[in-house]
C-alpha cells in the first residue's frame, strides 16, 4: 500500500511540474475562462429585461446568474480539456505502448495526471475565481433554506457532486477516447460530444428550463451530472429523497462508466496492433 | 538455460485496402475489403542466458512485431512465448518489471522535463529501492557521460543525448531481458560508437539477455555473436555473422595487382570482371574454383598482388533478401464493415 501511494505522489509530483513549465499559457489560459462571465451576466439581464418578469421558470433574475457562476465551478472539476482526443493520439501514434510495457496502470497514471492538472488550475485560478465570486455576491442573496448557503449538509452534498462530476468527466471521456482502438480517428464525434454537452449537461441554461419531454430526455444522460446537478444541489433546488436519487444515479453512471473505460481498454489492447514502429 | 522460448509464432494483421480515388473513397463508407498481412509466420527460436542476437532483415520483414509481441504490446495471432516463464501478452507486472524495450525512434521520456524526473518516476513504478537507484543511476550516467545534463528539459537535448537518456532510464530496473530496436537510428557515426561500446561492456559486464535490430551493420558486428536473418516474417538463417557469408554466397571477391607491362587481357574467361582500374583488376570468382583460377591466372598473367576476400557482408545480406520468395504474400479477403472513417 505504502508503495502505491508513493507512486501515486511521484505522478503527481511530476505531473504538477509538467503543468507548470509553460507558465505564460498557464496563466493565460486560466484567465481567459472567466471571459464568458460577462457576456452570460450581459445576456441574462437582457433576456429578463425583454421578458419584463421578474422570474423566468422558477429563477429569479439573479438566481440564472448565480446559476451560471455555480456551472463555472461544476465545469472547472468535470471538465476534461484533451483527454480524449489526448488517448485516441496517443493510441493511433503508439505512445500508448508506453503503458503497455511498463507496469503502471494507463487509467490510473492518466486519472493522477488530470488531479495534477486541476490541482495545478485551482491553485492558480482561486484568485480570480473568489474576485468573481466577491465581486458578484449580490446574486446569490435570497436563495432557499435548502440552500448550500444556508444548510451544510446540502454544502456537503454540493461538494460530493463536484468530485463525483471530476470522476464521472473524467471515465465518461477516457471511454470516449478509447474508441481509439476501433476508429483511429474520433474527432468528428468528439465534436458530437462536445456539441451534446454544452447544450445538455445544463452549460447554456437551467435544465430545468426544458419543456417536457426534453426535461425527461435530459434526465436519462449522464451529461447533466457535469454542469447542472451541482449547480441545481447549490441552488436548494433539489432536496431530500430527490437529492438522495440524483447522487445514487450519479454514482451508478460513475461506476458503469468506469467499468465501460477498463473493460474497452482491455478489448481494445487485445485488438491493438501497435501502430507507429 | 533458455530465457526466450519461441514457437510457431504467428502474427497477421488486416489491413484496409483502399483504392485510388474519390468513388472509391465512398465505396469505403459502406464496404470494405481488408487483406490479411502475415507480418510474423511461424518463428521458431530459443534464446540462453546472456546470449547477444541480432535480428536481420529488411524493412517490414517482422523484426519489430517480433520484438513487440515478446513485450507483449500485441497478442498473436497463433503460437506460443514464454520469456523468462511468462507469456508476454499477459502483461503480468511481475514480467513487466524484468524486461525493457527500447525504440529508436520512440520516446518514453517526458519531453518537457529534466531526464531525472522521468528516472525518479520510474524508480517508483518499477519499486526500485532508494539506495539501489541511485547507484544504478550513477553507473549508468558515468558510462554514458550524460551526468551533467540530468538537469536539462529533454526536448533541449540532441538526438545522441536522448537516446543514452533513454537508454539509462530503460536499464536503471536492471532488466534481465533487453529488447532494442534499432537504438542508433539516426545517430552520427561518433554517438553510434558510443552507444554500442556501452552495450557491449553493459552486456559483458551483466550478462543480461539482448535481442537487437538493427539495420547498421557496425553495430551487428560490433555486437552480436548470433545473427537471426529475418524476411517476409520467416527465420531464414540463424548463426553467426561471418556464416551469412558462407551459407549464402558462393564466391570470393579477388583483387589483382598486375605488372605495368601485362595486357590484363581476356579476364573475363576467369570469372566476372567487377572493376578495371590498370593495374588492379577486381574479379568475381566461385568459392570452389577459386585455387584453380588463380593458378590459371598466374600462368598467364604477370602478376604483383593478390587479394582474396569474401564479398560485402551488405551485400550478401541484400542478395539474402531480395532471393526471399515473394509469393504467398497477402491473401485477400473481402469484408463487409460499417465502419465509416473517422
Amino acid at each position: 500500500m505504502y508503495a502505491h501511494v508513493a507512486t501515486w505522489w511521484t505522478i503527481l509530483r511530476i505531473c504538477l511540474e509538467e503543468r507548470l513549465v509553460y507558465r505564460g499559457d498557464f496563466a493565460l489560459g486560466t484567465l481567459m475562462r472567466f471571459l464568458p462571465i460577462v457576456t452570460q451576466i450581459f445576456l441574462w439581464t437582457a433576456v429578463f429585461d425583454a421578458s419584463g418578469q421578474e422570474r423566468l421558470a422558477g429563477y429569479a433574475r439573479d438566481h440564472v446568474i448565480a446559476y451560471y457562476l455555480l456551472t463555472m465551478v461544476s465545469r472547472a472539476f468535470s471538465s476534461m480539456p484533451g483527454l480524449a482526443g489526448g488517448i485516441a493520439r496517443q493510441i493511433r501514434e503508439g505512445e500508448i505502448k508506453k503503458f503497455l510495457i511498463q507496469p503502471v496502470d494507463m487509467l490510473g497514471f492518466l486519472l493522477l495526471g488530470r488531479v495534477a492538472h486541476k490541482m495545478a488550475y485551482y491553485s492558480v485560478a482561486i484568485a480570480p475565481f473568489g474576485l468573481v465570486f466577491f465581486l458578484c455576491h449580490r446574486y446569490f442573496y435570497g436563495l432557499p433554506a435548502e440552500a448550500a448557503t444556508q444548510s451544510a449538509i446540502i454544502f456537503a452534498a454540493f461538494l460530493a457532486t463536484l468530485v463525483m462530476g471530476f470522476l464521472l468527466g473524467y471515465f465518461l471521456e477516457a471511454s470516449l477516447g478509447l474508441i481509439g482502438f476501433w476508429w483511429l480517428e474520433v474527432r468528428s464525434l468528439l465534436f458530437i460530444y462536445m456539441l451534446m454537452n454544452f447544450f445538455l449537461s445544463g452549460h447554456m441554461f437551467p435544465l430545468d428550463m426544458l419543456p417536457e419531454p426534453w426535461r425527461s430526455l435530459v434526465d436519462l444522460l449522464p451529461l447533466q451530472y457535469l454542469a447542472y446537478f451541482p449547480a441545481a444541489v447549490f441552488l436548494g433546488k433539489i432536496t431530500g429523497t430527490e437529492l438522495a436519487r440524483g447522487l445514487l444515479i450519479e454514482a451508478a453512471w460513475l461506476i458503469f462508466f468506469i467499468g465501460l473505460a477498463r473493460v474497452m481498454f482491455n478489448r481494445g489492447v487485445k485488438r491493438y496492433s501497435g501502430f507507429g514502429g | 538455460m533458455p530465457v526466450i522460448e519461441i514457437e510457431k509464432l504467428e502474427k497477421s494483421y488486416s489491413v484496409y485496402q483502399k483504392k485510388e480515388g474519390l468513388a472509391a473513397s465512398l465505396r469505403g463508407l459502406f464496404r470494405r475489403e481488408y487483406r490479411e498481412v502475415l507480418a510474423v509466420r511461424g518463428i521458431d527460436l530459443t534464446v540462453d542466458e546472456g546470449e547477444f542476437v541480432a535480428f536481420l532483415g529488411p524493412n517490414g520483414a517482422g523484426k519489430t512485431t517480433t520484438l513487440k509481441l515478446l513485450s507483449g504490446v500485441i497478442n498473436p495471432t497463433s503460437g506460443t512465448a514464454r520469456v523468462m516463464g511468462h507469456v508476454p501478452w499477459k502483461r503480468e507486472n511481475a514480467y513487466r518489471r524484468r524486461f525493457a524495450l527500447v525504440m529508436g525512434q520512440k520516446n518514453q521520456l517526458w519531453w518537457d522535463l529534466p531526464a531525472q524526473e522521468s528516472f525518479r518516476l520510474h524508480q517508483q513504478i518499477y519499486r526500485i529501492d532508494p539506495a539501489t537507484f541511485n547507484k544504478t543511476r550513477d553507473e549508468l550516467t558515468d558510462l554514458l557521460e550524460i551526468g551533467d545534463l540530468l538537469k536539462q528539459p529533454v526536448r533541449e537535448l540532441s538526438l545522441g543525448e536522448r537516446m543514452k537518456m533513454e537508454l539509462t532510464a530503460a536499464l536503471l530496473h536492471s532488466p534481465e531481458v533487453l529488447f532494442l530496436d534499432e537504438p542508433t537510428i539516426g545517430l552520427d557515426v561518433v554517438a553510434q560508437h558510443n552507444i554500442q561500446q556501452f552495450l557491449k561492456h553493459y552486456q559483458e559486464e551483466r550478462k543480461v539477455t539482448i535481442l537487437l535490430t538493427s539495420h547498421y551493420m557496425k553495430d551487428i558486428a560490433a555486437l552480436c555473436k548470433r545473427v537471426v536473418v529475418i524476411a517476409k516474417g520467416r527465420i531464414e538463417y540463424d548463426g553467426s555473422l561471418s556464416g551469412i557469408v558462407d551459407s549464402f554466397s558462393g564466391h570470393k571477391i579477388v583483387t589483382l595487382q598486375f605488372a605495368e607491362h601485362d595486357s590484363m587481357k581476356a579476364l573475363e574467361r576467369f570469372g566476372e570482371v567487377l572493376e578495371i582500374q590498370p593495374p588492379r583488376a577486381k574479379v568475381r570468382i566461385d568459392r570452389v574454383d577459386v585455387s584453380k583460377t588463380l593458378a590459371a591466372l598466374l600462368s598467364e598473367h604477370t602478376i604483383e598482388d593478390v587479394v582474396v576476400e569474401d564479398p560485402p557482408l551488405e551485400e550478401v545480406i541484400a542478395n539474402v533478401f531480395s532471393s526471399v520468395r515473394d509469393d504467398e504474400d497477402v491473401e485477400p479477403k473481402p469484408e463487409i464493415s460499417m465502419t465509416t472513417d473517422h
